[in-house]
């Protein structure tokens, strides 16, 4: 024990640990490399309860035992665990003087997206004026969620603040040993959100991952629980249009939700994290995200909105556990592949109470030398009566070296069960942007018009502006792998 | 207005149109025919800048630009327009949507203000009417699930809300029901005036019945071969395409 606890102080107080490495005393990194030790010293260093060292502990033991995932229809060289660093202090992004310091191509995307300049100087990092002030939108809001009861905060505040909550949810969901990248962030997160929405509450604005107007960069291990208590609802954000660049490659995030009795979440996310050359691939995000939804209270719902338009590999399956009788689990997607981007996400609905009900729609669009799989799953157990999904999974190729795939996989064990499944794959042809310009609308207004068309279901359930954003982003996005 | 100078084109290296000349001038109405796969499809998509297909060597100018140097959007913003002989099907989209997109790069383009969405829909019942359509087209997809008929008239609609000043028709003939031929050709006419030309390119001679070329042309094997005033057409109905295209 008390080698033990030698070297989780070496850890972090001497920079310089068994493994021989070293890192800058400045910047409060630890050194490379995963043992016991390491995951102890995360926890010390948060100053976290006993409990949450146990459930860190926990899951390392169980990592140790898993192995990488191989079904997914994905390829990346082997990822080296011990050439990571575990920990780091929040850094701060650096602070540019103006926007001309700014990467063009990152501007490129600003303008075309049409985001206001004091919004891009925020996004960008630049040091924003008295206008626009984002740490202080930040307060307000959170001071506005306060008056009514809502905690929306920092997951290290919370495990502070409200031990008690976490220690009754978290892995209450995604219990620790669920799969590889789910067991690894459960023994190494950092970081994340925490909301907990108190009964007979509806939040008075979206919650967005956006105020909490980050000057440091994003954990690579994040970690998000939400909780919906009795009669509430509350509409959640995550990421934003605006590229993003990240020095660390791959990124493993929880995120846990809760609903109680007759509550709704409603969790929506736009990414567009780096996704590599265009041409050879290099460089982008691995994004490997472990996303479930609990329908725990009867009468309550979880709906789960995506586009997806980044990262080098996506690997994410935003699902619900229907518990509750009469609950609800909705997973609108849009998923844009191009370069060499590879994705391989869906979701799975999984129907235990009675009358429960799910809708899946998926839309793939992969461009270029892309490729770009749905996998579903749709499992009723057996006292899951009456249980109904609808699922449609469309897909849209550009050009002729992308491809795209669909894997359903239905399993039920109750007869009065309705599940129906609908497939479609479309192209968007030369012809057709032809016709477009050749009545006098351009490229750009066709692609947006014929992606949007095709993405209409979708967008309808993201917030008017975010949609807004998002249809132009795909747009961006296609305009050169069109032809 | 056109004027087209030995133009040598195709796609790919393949040459289809092999020198031809013509000339348009405004308020006149052309009839193109020919026998199948002799170049009309392939001289219309030349015109309206499909980018499959490229010039070789001639020049085509429109009110004195030179239209090679143009994309499609700019071809179609200069007032040319392409009724296209096979239109393609475009899910998603809404057709009263597309039309006003069309519209609105038109107005857009003169310095003009995007039209209230509600006067264009007034805009599109009166010439949905004027062309006998059903109302519901507004509400479907582009072209999707038409039927031929559908699609042709559909084109002719946008005809009439672009106002063009060079239309380039082909083959809008075929498919339509000898009452819907009756229709459109009437809108057309409606649509036709002293300002603008017509390029109709057909295989029969009825639909020259109801819309009166001022000159008839006759194409084969991507030349001009014949040219002459309507009664070229009558002539060709009865006697089949041997009469021209051997007799050169
Ligand atoms: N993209 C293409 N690929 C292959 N062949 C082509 C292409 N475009 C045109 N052609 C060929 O060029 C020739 C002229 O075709 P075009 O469509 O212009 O004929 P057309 O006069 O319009 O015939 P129709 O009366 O049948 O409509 C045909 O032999 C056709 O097969
Ligand atoms: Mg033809």
């Amino acid at each position: 024990m008390s080698d033990e606890q030698n070297s989780v102080s070496d850890i972090l107080e001497d920079n310089t640990y068994k493994y021989g490495f070293t890192t800058d005393v400045e910047s409060e990194t630890f050194a490379k490399g995963l043992n016991e030790d390491v995951v102890r010293a995360i926890s010390k260093k948060k100053n976290e309860p006993q409990f949450m060292l146990d459930f860190r502990l926990k899951a390392f033991a169980k990592w140790k035992t898993m192995k990488v995932p191989e079904w997914p229809n994905v390829h990346y060289p082997p990822i080296d665990f011990q050439n990571i660093s575990y920990y780091s202090a929040p850094k701060q992004k650096k602070v540019l003087n103006s926007l001309d310091e700014v990467d063009p191509e990152v501007m490129r995307t600003f303008e075309k997206l049409g985001i206001p300049l004091d919004e891009q100087k925020k996004l960008a990092n630049v040091a924003v004026d008295a206008v626009f002030d984002s740490v202080s939108v930040a307060t307000t809001h959170k001071k506005k969620l306060m008056e009514v009861g809502i905690i929306f905060c920092s997951f290290s505040e919370a495990l502070q603040e409200y031990p008690e909550l976490i220690e009754e949810y978290i892995g209450s969901v995604v219990p620790v040993g669920d799969n590889y990248y789910a067991a690894l962030n459960s023994a190494v997160f950092t970081d994340g959100s925490f909301v907990y929405i108190p009964p007979d509450t509806i939040s008075p604005m979206e919650i967005s991952t956006y105020f909490r107007i980050n000057t440091e960069e994003t954990g690579q291990f994040e970690r998000t629980l939400i909780i919906c208590a009795e009669n509430s609802y509350v509409s959640y954000l995550e990421g934003c249009t605006a590229p993003q660049f990240d020095t660390n490659q791959l990124h493993a995030a929880v995120v846990e939700l809760v609903t109680l009795e007759n509550a709704e979440i409603k969790y929506s996310t736009v990414q567009n994290w780096y996704a590599g050359d265009k041409e050879t691939g290099k460089g982008g995000i691995y994004n490997f995200v472990t996303k479930r939804g609990k329908c725990q209270g009867d009468g309550s719902k979880i709906s789960w909105t995506q586009v997806e338009t980044g990262s080098a590999i996506t690997w994410k399956y935003p699902s619900c556990l229907l518990l509750g009788d009469n609950t609800t689990g909705e997973f609108y997607s849009v998923a844009l592949t191009n370069g060499h981007m590879q994705a391989d996400t869906g979701t799975k609905m999984i129907h235990v109470g009675k009358n429960t009900r799910s809708s899946i729609i998926s839309k793939g669009i992969s461009a270029d030398y892309s490729s770009n799989s749905y996998r579903g799953q749709v499992k009723v157990g057996k006292n899951a009566t009456n249980a109904r999904n609808y699922s449609q999974c469309d897909s849209m190729l550009v050009g002729d070296k992308s491809s795209a795939h669909t894997f359903p996989y239905i399993e039920t064990a109750n007869s009065s069960v309705q599940v129906e499944h609908e497939a479609a794959t479309s192209k968007i042809s030369e012809d057709q942007l032809f016709y477009f310009e050749s009545r006098g609308i351009s490229r750009e207004n066709a692609i947006e018009a014929v992606i949007s068309g095709f993405c209409k279901e979708v967008f309808k359930q993201l917030p008017m502006e975010f949609a807004v954003e998002a249809q132009k982003l795909l747009t961006l996005k296609l305009e050169d792998s069109v032809g | 207005m056109l004027e087209i100078k030995d133009l040598h084109a195709g796609f790919d290296g393949n040459e289809i149109i092999k020198g031809i000349s013509l000339s348009i001038k405004k308020g006149e109405i052309h009839a193109v025919m020919g026998p199948n796969g002799s170049g009309k499809s392939t001289m219309a998509k030349i015109l309206s800048g499909h980018p499959a297909y490229q010039a070789m060597s001639g020049e085509i100018l429109f009110d004195g630009k030179n239209l090679l140097e143009m994309d499609a959007e700019e071809r179609s913003l200069a007032g040319i327009f392409m009724g296209f002989q096979y239109p393609v099907e475009v899910p998603g989209v809404n057709n009263a949507e597309f039309l006003r997109m069309a519209h609105n790069a038109r107005r857009v383009k003169a310095g003009e203000e995007e039209i209230d969405p509600l006067d264009f829909d007034d805009l599109l019942s009166e010439k949905m009417k004027m062309l006998g359509m059903e109302k519901k087209y507004k509400e479907r997809n582009l072209n999707d699930g038409f039927s031929g008929g559908e699609k042709k008239k559909n084109e002719i609609l946008q005809m009439a809300i672009l106002e063009p000043k060079l239309s380039i028709l082909d083959e809008t003939d075929s498919g339509l029901d000898i009452d819907a031929l009756r229709v459109v050709s009437e809108g057309v006419n409606k649509l036709h005036n002293e300002n603008n030309a017509l390029i109709l390119i057909t295989h029969y001679q009825r639909l020259l019945d109801y819309i009166k070329p001022d000159f008839v042309h006759v194409l084969s094997n991507g030349k001009i071969v014949k040219s002459g005033d309507k009664s070229l057409a009558l002539e060709l109905e009865s006697q089949g395409y041997d009469w021209v295209t051997t007799a050169n």
